[in-house]
Parts: C-alpha cells; structure tokens; sequence
C-alpha cells in the first residue's frame, strides 16, 4: 500500500519533467524544421554549386548573385585568425591562474574573468570602430580600418575571458593526487604540469578552446562593427570580410520575404548551423575517445 | 651483526603555523628491512612519512625544526637538492593514483623525467619495475592499455612499479592497501617482504596485523609523538610502555 502511495506520489513531477522536456526538444526541432523549409528553396533560385562556390555576392543586384564563399570565407578566417590570436593566450592565462600565481592573486583574476566573459559585444564592436580602426588605418596607412585584423583582435577579446576561465577549471580538477605522484617521483612544478596536469586536462581544454571558437563563428556584433562589411575573399589580415552572420544580420530587415534572397539568407543561416553542429560532434568524438584513458 | 641505519631523525619537530604536529621524533630506521609506522588517525604518522621526502614542502605553514639524516645527510640541510632527494626517496600513496595515461608510460614517467631517452633501456627498465612489483604477468601483453583499467589492487602494483622506476633507495608507503580488498591487500603485502631486500622500506598502516604481519621495526605514535619504538616481535608481545599494551590489545584506536 505504502509502495503503491510513493508510486503515485512520484508520478506528477515525473510527467512534468516529461513534458518539460519534450517540448524543449520539439522547439529545437521545430526550429530545424523551419531553417530548412526556408533555406531549401534557395535551391530552387539558384544551384548548389553556384551558392557554395560562387566568388559574388550581389543579392540586389539584377540579375543578382548569390556567392556566398566570400561569405563564408569570411567567416572561416575570422574565426581562425580570433583563434590564432586569442587561443594562445587563453591558454597561458589558464596555466598561471591554475598552477603559477598564488592563491590570493587567483581569487581576484577568476571572477574578474567571468564577468569580463559577460562583456556585451556591441561595447567591444563600438571600441573597434573608434579606437582600433583608426589606429589602425594610421599605423599601417590603410584605406579603413575596419578589417579582418579588427574583428579579429575584438573578437579574440571576447573570447579570452571564456576560454581561459574553462581551460583554468579543467586544469585545477586535476586531482591533487596525481601532482602529488609526480613531485614525489623528482619532478619539478614545470615538469609535472607540462607532463601531467596538461595531458590529464586536455580533454576540458579542447571543449573550452571549441566553445571559444564556436562563439567566434557565431558572434554577430563585432564582425557587424568591426570587419569592414565587403564581401571580398581576403587575401591579407587587412582586407574587409562580411561574415555570414553580420550578413544575415544586416539584410535580412531589407528582404522581402519568400524572395530569393530571402531564401539565400536563411541557407546562410544553415551553413553555420552545419559548422556549429560538425565542430560540436568533434568536441563529443574527442571526449569519446579520451574518456577510455580516464575511467 | 645490527644492521646500518638509512634515515636518523634527532629531535625533529613540524609545525603547521602554530599547531606542532609532531613533537621531538627520534627514530632510526634502519636500511632493507620494513620499518611500519602505527597509530590512530590524527597521530601525525602520515605527516613524518612526508617530512622523509620533504612532500610537506608544499604546504606554505609547515615548517620543519630538527635534523632527518638521510645516510648522514640533513635532508632539510641548506643547499639540499630536493628533486634528487625525492629520486633517492619514493612514495606509494594511500589511493592508487596512476596517471591517465598508459600502463607503459606510467612507469616509464620518471626515468625519462631524469632525462632517460634510449627506447631500449626504457623497455628493460618498464620490465624491470613491473617484474619487481609482480605485476608483469598480469600485464605484460597490455601495457598499451590505459592504466585506469586495471583494477585497484593492480593499479597500486603499478604505482610501486612507477616508484621504483627511478631506483629509490628507500621507499615510502603511506597506507598503501587502505583503499584495497583482502585479497589485494595480501598481494600487496606479499611484495612489501620482496622489496625490503632491495629498498628501505618505511610504511605507515591503520592495521596492526599487517604491521605484525610485514614488518621488522615499528614505531608507535600518539598525539604526533613516539611512544614507543623496537622491533615488530617484541612490540607486539611484550610492549614497555602502558599506552602501547593498551593500543595494541585495542583498548582504543
């Protein structure tokens, strides 16, 4: 009787979390759906080839073009050129917070850190217009500023913060007893966090470093501020590039819908969903493989 | 014929900030024989095993007054290499805790951190230290596997191998079978009397059968200082002091 009680006790909640649940999951397919009913008629307007290879991206142009490899190689070397510059230093960052500097300093660095991870991109974007780029149009006598090296320099302070304070976590969960066994085996600390700590971290590093990039493919505001906007194929840290996202943010308002840019947009949108998604199925691939190392 | 004495400590105090954990420790411990270390929990046994290989460096308010004389060297002397010391003296821990890495590279981890490169020396040297630590057999076509594999009793087979890698002259074992089964635990015990032919080995143990069972000297601590020290068959049997009769025949404890 008293089992049967606890039972029916325990079915409400659980149907609630059930149905939280489910229809967390049917939005998130619901908005696949959407992206791709949206998107495929692109197809219709334009081919496959022509989208993914074509080196134009005249959309209100008659007849108009819709290349989006500058696009997309815009965001390609945004985001490698952010990782490049901010990834190195994220890392290092998280070693002297984790292993290097003492405890009391470290109490400081970390939350200030976590809210320098909060800091709105339109701030940093705002800084790139006014600051950065004209500094960099004087310095290397350019015709703007606003660039590839811009966005990238912003973007990759953006995401130092995030990078780094992931890395720092994975880094310090590194039991104690496995620094212990080192030192205690005649290892000095440099020896033990480049041989042990690094290694034993590696899988949570390579997710921070992967959120960091992820944010950098998907960041709107700074590449919207700060790259230049011409949709060109960069041939140096200094041409202007036009993300896929800022494109998207910037024509999507001026597009009628059901139109053939329309459409070209929303498959922009599909791209860097794919790239998200391919570089997140990396990220579980990679922890897959170092989980049998740890348990 | 008494045997040569590998570590003498002289009126040897630690301090953690103001709280003194161990009080005017005088102890020899004498070479290739098993020296077991006794006593309740908070007794400060486990604290004097780390002072022998300087691990309580690592705590910023541990401070060390005293001599530990390591074959007459004052290991807490100016101008001690700490790194060589830690080669000269090993430590097996209370929690197996191999690293994330594979069976080989476990062991082979401090030979090459003392600057070993040649493939060839490595693998005997691997062999080696498993053999020495009877676990060879068990592992010898898997030493690619992932050493988080094996199980408990095997890993900590695998971390005395790692630790006499390096060719310790002593070796420090803090508990070493606490986290093991009964079976394990004898395997464990087993090898102890093997590497007292070639090791100093010193030992700390929650459990006085296995002091009884292994060891050939014991100190027994109370409160961070020794009661009583002598060797393993008289202590039992027939203890001098009062509080040894009554820890040993499990008055407390």
């Amino acid at each position: 009787m008293k089992d049967q009680s606890a039972l029916k006790a325990d079915r409400l909640p659980r149907a609630l979390i059930a149905a939280v649940a489910t229809s967390g999951l049917a939005i998130m397919l619901f908005i696949l759906f959407f992206l791709l009913k949206e998107s495929l008629p692109a197809l219709r307007e334009t081919t496959l080839g022509e989208l993914m290879t074509g080196a134009f991206w005249y959309p209100t142009a008659e007849p108009a073009e819709f290349g989006l490899l500058p696009l997309l190689m815009g965001s390609v070397s945004v985001t490698l050129l952010t990782s490049a510059l901010a990834l190195p230093f994220s890392l290092g960052l998280a070693v002297f917070l984790a292993e290097v500097c003492p405890s009391a300093l470290r109490e400081i660095f970390k939350p200030l850190l976590e809210i320098l991870g909060f800091f709105p991109s339109v701030v940093l974007g705002f800084l790139g217009m006014v600051v950065l780029a004209p500094w960099l149009q004087e310095r290397f006598s350019l015709l703007t500023g606003l660039n590839l090296l811009n966005a990238s320099l912003l973007m990759g302070i953006m995401i130092l913060p995030i990078v780094a304070s992931l890395a720092e976590d994975a880094l310090s969960s590194v039991p104690r007893d496995l620094r212990d066994a080192s030192y205690a085996l005649g290892a000095t600390g440099f020896e033990t966090t480049w041989r042990v700590v690094l290694p034993a971290a590696l899988p949570g590093i390579l997710q921070a470093c992967l959120l960091g990039v992820m944010r950098a493919i998907g960041e709107t505001m700074v590449v919207l501020m700060a790259s230049g906007g011409a949709a060109l194929i960069p041939r140096s840290v200094m041409d202007p590039v036009r993300p896929l996202t800022s494109t998207i943010a910037a024509e999507m308002g001026e597009t009628p819908i059901g139109s053939a840019h329309y459409h070209v947009l929303f498959f922009a949108g599909l791209l860097l969903l794919i790239m998200t998604l391919s570089i997140n199925v990396g990220a579980l691939w990679i922890e897959r493989r170092g989980r049998k190392w740890r348990t | 014929m008494t045997p040569k004495i590998k570590i003498q400590t002289t009126a040897m105090d630690l301090w953690y900030d103001q709280f003194q954990a161990l009080k005017a420790i005088d102890i020899a411990i004498p070479e290739r024989a098993v020296t077991a270390f006794i006593g309740p929990s908070g007794c400060g046994k486990s604290s004097f095993l780390r002072c022998l290989n300087r691990m309580n460096d690592f705590i910023p308010a541990a401070r060390v007054d005293g001599q530990v004389l390591l074959d007459g060297r004052n290991i807490y002397g100016a101008g001690e290499d700490v790194i060589a010391l830690r080669r000269q003296v090993g430590m097996v821990f209370q929690r197996p805790n191999p690293f994330p890495a594979s069976i080989w590279d476990n062991v082979a981890y401090g030979p090459r951190l003392h600057g070993i490169t040649n493939r060839r020396t490595l693998e005997g040297i691997v062999e080696g230290s498993l053999r020495g630590a009877a676990l060879w057999d068990e592992v010898k076509d898997k030493l690619r596997s992932p050493a988080l594999s094996l199980s408990g009793g095997q890993q900590q087979r695998l971390c005395i191998a790692r630790a006499i890698a390096v060719e310790p002259e002593v070796l420090l074992m803090d508990e070493p079978t606490s986290a093991l089964d009964p079976m394990a635990t004898a395997r464990i015990e087993e090898l102890v009397r093997i590497l007292k032919e070639h090791f100093t080995v010193a030992i700390v143990t929650h459990n006085m059968q296995q002091a009884a069972r292994i060891s050939d000297e014991t100190a027994f601590f109370l409160n961070g200082e020794i009661v009583e020290t002598g060797p393993t068959q008289r202590l039992f049997t027939s203890p001098r002091d009062g509080r040894t009769e009554d820890y040993i025949t499990g008055r407390f404890g």
